[in-house]
């Protein structure tokens, strides 16, 4: 009993001291300064919170939060008030943006990709696909990896006759909406099986959670296709493939393809960032990357923590996209980043 | 006469006292029940009844129905409990009756770790370790039971198997650790009168276990409630495909998984409703599943010994 | 003599199987642990108790925040659930026959089976809506809801099981009603309930889902109730989904960290239970 006793106190004890912080851990506040919470996309959040901790670095009293529930979520969070900022790898749609208190900016901050990911032992080559193979596959019309449509884009490699095991997310998610928006402009067929939304009803397939859950089932599944953003392939060293982009040509993911894809979406670049650059002109362009969004109400109704995120998304789009390419990120172009800056001015600081 | 109204005050005030608790802890079920209701009127309005009984599950067409998850729900949570109950009855009955007392305190705890692990542990362990193994299982089923329904489907490992092995290993600790506490409550003189009429070692536990039957099924329904509602372990295991099937090959889909995975997400009133309405399904279910198991504890504390309550407090006063 | 033969023989095959039943619950136990503290134990250092999370690409770091925001959640929940679950508990057994004793244990179970999630939800909807912000309040809530029926419902089996001729006794030496329970039925029971509170400690110490929306998590520092705070089960569900091999190494260690504290509050439980048996045993 005794010893209960002292555990208990001593539980107590350490939660009643008020933030007597542990000595020398970077991003430790100096006291009182501003603690700002953000919710939204799991795919960007390597990045951010490289950010926030470099920021937070430069500016020791600016303590930014932020928890990846989803870009649903975040948005939802957004409208609700409950944090300060989303962020989003879809942009909002007209009717999530009627119930904001204000309007919403969007401000895109890196680009991302999503690739095709496979499980195939015996093969040493990169797979090549192209949009309509894919979405087949998807839709479950393919569904052995020796099928001739496979076999004729990959002559040389030795197709088994496994069947192909499609793995797709399990819960709502950005990533979803990028490949699915992908499908659906190069299928017919898919947009008008399956559409384009966040969370989608599958034709055939298992749902794994999250971007590392999609790639565990991969890796542990043979005859696995799925489909993860790229940082995740990367990090985790699985085999993607290349996919055909408008061009006609074979592009495999990667920092400098999409890029291009970007590139070529610049010029048509909507005031309100609100675009999608999947299957994009270009030859060099990766045809599934996407924008990832920040998103601000634009008259906020904490002006301090307007200004301090201000400042912060101006260093976000200047000093802090040269974190974007080890992370796996695209930075972005810049004809985009100063049509951001002065998007910012809108939001109203007083 | 002093002693009688003091002695009255004191069982009023001591009655109210903890009936206020009781109270808010209906309470409390109660406004859950309201808030899940006023959350899914949309769907509710659109639906109706059908929502129990469409197959179909698609966001993009706005087409939501719950059975498929009420499929997958049932089906795992009560293969779990099969698969459990007797290892965990096995396992009080072992610690509380057969094992030497130096042994007992390890095994206690060994089985109380069971209950610390956390759920995303064992669903990572579940995707890592588990799945594979399964796997290997359906890969090496002969052909001839491939035939039979119930193990028919590609070996993907992810599936019903695998989450009801899951969900059976975490229940485990809570069900045998409360069927243990209840049957060391059974008093000493009832097993000594068992041995003094010559029973065997198994007819004393028997009898034991008869005494303390109203504690050892709540100690199992309390597993088959912590099996409906278990969410991140299953969500990793399970394929997360919402079908209806008997297959324990195929992947499938739980009420607690969708509304996980989906909750998030959920973009659209009538989505996000239709999602509220599965958490309300759910919630429904555990009413019915807590209905069922008390009118068969109802049955069988019909033969238990009434104690006493009011009438001797009454007469003592 | 048959019959007598075949009873001792199902007894020992009975006594058996309960044996190997002991043995196939603690088969996937020594896997999962294996697993974990292989997984884990190489990036369990000091820094990881004392340091906060270090962004991507600098080594080192720590859950130390995650570590004191777990003990904060549950202590908040515990504060919540201990003595609502036990009254109740008290209150069912005492008065068993009556409406409210059955509406209370319905409506224990009832809550029992209600996923984390949609309890998460709740607790959304009444304290972070009108609040307008995430907090370890909610987060204590949230878990404190999912503990009261495990506390009740063991409570209440437990105080049931105590022969009524304690009850009795103490009535009959003149104690009140309310002395009577609190002072000889409930430490009856006591060592049990111990259990119960326990497999509810053990139970909400892992749980992700209700913290979700609402303690959020918190990268830095923080022991304000009201603001969102970092949780162990948080911070490796954060780091396990993400890409990175050292995030992966964090969340075992993590994950490690959570299932030694839940242990170690199991044994000093046990011991505290141990010694109070012994106290009543001799008594």
């Amino acid at each position: 009993m005794r010893i209960l006793s002292i555990v208990c106190s001593a539980v107590l004890a350490l939660s009643a001291c008020s933030g007597s912080p542990p000595q020398q851990s970077s991003g430790m506040p100096t006291g009182g300064g501003a603690a700002i919470n953000g919710a939204g996309a799991t795919f960007p959040q390597p990045i951010y919170s490289k950010w926030f901790a470099e920021y937070n670095k430069l500016h020791p009293d600016v303590r930014i939060n932020y928890q990846p529930l989803g870009s649903g979520a975040g948005i939802r969070q957004l409208l609700a008030g409950t944090v300060f900022f989303g962020a989003s790898d879809q942009p909002m749609k007209d009717d999530q943006m009627a119930k904001a208190p204000s309007r919403v900016l969007h401000l895109p901050t890196v680009l991302g990709a999503v690739v095709p990911v496979y499980n195939l032992s015996g093969i040493s080559e990169e797979l090549k696909f192209t949009g309509p193979l894919l979405a087949d596959i998807i839709l479950g019309k393919v569904n052995k990896w020796n099928d001739p449509a496979v076999a004729k884009l990959n002559p040389a490699a030795k197709l088994p006759p496994t069947d192909i095991a499609v793995v797709h997310r399990s819960e709502g998610s950005g990533t979803t909406f990028v490949w699915a928006d992908y499908l659906a402009k190069v299928s017919p067929d898919f947009k008008n099986t399956v559409g384009v939304d966040s969370s989608l009803k599958w034709p055939v397939g298992v749902g794994g959670k999250g971007n590392e859950g999609v790639a565990a089932l991969v890796r542990q599944t043979p005859g696995a296709l799925g489909y993860i953003e790229l940082v995740w392939a990367l990090q985790n060293k699985i085999a993607f493939g290349a996919v055909q982009n408008a061009a006609g040509k074979f592009v495999k993911a990667s920092v400098d393809s999409v890029t291009a894809a970007a590139a070529g979406a610049a010029a048509n670049m909507p005031a309100d960032f609100r675009v999608s650059i999947t299957n994009a002109p270009g030859e060099e362009a990766y045809p599934i990357a996407s924008f990832t969004w920040l998103l601000f109400l634009e008259n906020p109704q904490d002006k301090t923590q307007a200004r301090i995120m201000a400042e912060f998304a101006r260093w976000a789009l200047t000093d802090g996209q040269k974190y974007a390419r080890d992370l796996g990120y695209a930075p972005l172009p810049q004809t985009v980043v100063d049509m951001e800056l002065k998007a910012l001015e809108q939001i109203r600081l007083q | 006469m002093i002693r009688r109204f003091f002695g009255r005050r004191d069982e009023v005030l001591f009655r109210s006292a903890t009936g206020v608790f009781a109270l808010l802890v209906i309470a409390g079920v109660i406004a859950i029940g309201v808030a899940l209701y006023r959350e899914s009127m949309l769907s509710i309005r659109e639906f109706g009844f059908q929502f129990w009984q469409t197959d179909v599950w698609d966001p993009v067409a706005g087409e939501f129905g719950a059975k498929p998850f009420i499929w997958g729900t049932l089906y795992s949570s009560i293969l779990a409990l099969l698969i459990s109950t007797p290892i965990a009855l096995g396992i009080a009955v072992y610690v509380s009756e057969l094992c030497p007392p130096a042994l007992r305190r390890t095994l206690v705890f060994l089985t109380e770790l069971l209950a610390a692990i956390p759920s995303i542990v064992y669903g990572l362990w579940g995707i890592f370790v588990l799945v594979p193994f399964v796997r290997q299982i359906e890969v090496a089923t002969p052909e001839w039971m491939k035939v039979i329904p119930l193990f028919s489907g590609p070996p993907l490992g992810v599936g019903m198997l695998s989450a009801a092995l899951i969900l059976a290993i975490m229940v485990i600790p809570f069900s045998s650790a409360v069927a243990r506490e209840v049957l060391r409550s059974v008093p000493q003189a009832q097993r000594e009168g068992a041995y003094a009429l010559g029973a065997t070692r198994w007819e004393a536990i028997r009898m034991a276990l008869f005494y303390a039957r109203t504690g050892i099924v709540g100690a199992v329904m309390l597993g088959f409630g912590r099996a409906l509602g278990e969410t991140m372990a299953v969500t990793m295991v399970i394929g997360n495909n919402p079908q209806v099937t008997w297959s324990l090959y195929a992947p499938q889909y739980t009420m607690a998984a969708v509304l996980a995975n989906e909750f998030a997400e959920a973009s659209g009133d009538l989505y996000l409703h239709a999602l509220v309405e599965i958490g309300l399904v759910l919630f429904i279910l555990t009413l019915i599943v807590n209905v069922i198991s008390r009118m068969f504890i109802w049955s069988m504390a019909a033969q238990r010994p009434r104690v006493f309550r009011r009438s001797a407090l009454k007469a003592a006063a | 003599m048959n019959r007598n033969r075949w009873r001792r023989a199902l007894s020992g095959t009975i006594l058996v199987l309960c044996g190997a039943s002991v043995v196939v619950a603690l088969v996937p136990l020594a896997f999962i642990l294996f697993y974990v503290v292989s997984q884990g134990i190489a990036s369990l250092n000091v820094a990881f108790f004392t340091q906060l999370p270090k962004p991507v690409g600098e080594p080192g770091g720590g859950m130390a925040n995650a570590i004191l925001g777990s003990l904060v959640v549950t202590g908040l929940a515990a504060v919540l659930a201990i003595p609502i679950g036990i009254m109740s508990g008290i209150y069912a057994a005492e008065y068993t026959g009556t409406r409210l004793a059955s509406s209370v244990r319905f409506a224990a179970d009832t809550l029992n089976g209600v996923p984390s999630i949609v309890i998460g939800v709740f607790v959304y909807t009444i304290a972070v809506l009108p609040l307008g912000r995430f907090s370890a309040l909610a987060g204590g809530i949230a878990l404190g809801i999912m503990m009261i029926p495990l506390i009740m419902r063991t409570t209440e089996e437990l105080l049931r099981l105590v022969p009524s001729t304690l009850r009795e006794g103490a009535l009959a030496l003149g104690a009140t009603r309310g002395r009577a329970v609190f002072t000889v039925v409930v430490p009856a029971a006591l060592p049990g309930i111990l259990t119960g509170i326990l497999l509810a400690l053990a139970r909400i110490a892992g749980e992700t889902a209700p913290l979700l929306f609402t303690a959020l998590n918190n990268r830095f520092w923080s022991t304000d109730i009201t603001q969102p705070i970092s949780t162990l089960t948080v911070q490796v569900f954060t780091y396990a989904t993400g890409p990175y091999a050292e995030w992966h190494q964090q969340a075992w260690a993590g994950a490690l960290v959570l299932v030694t504290l839940v242990l170690i509050c199991s044994l000093l439980a046990r011991i505290a239970t141990a010694r109070m048996e012994r106290l009543q045993r001799g008594s």
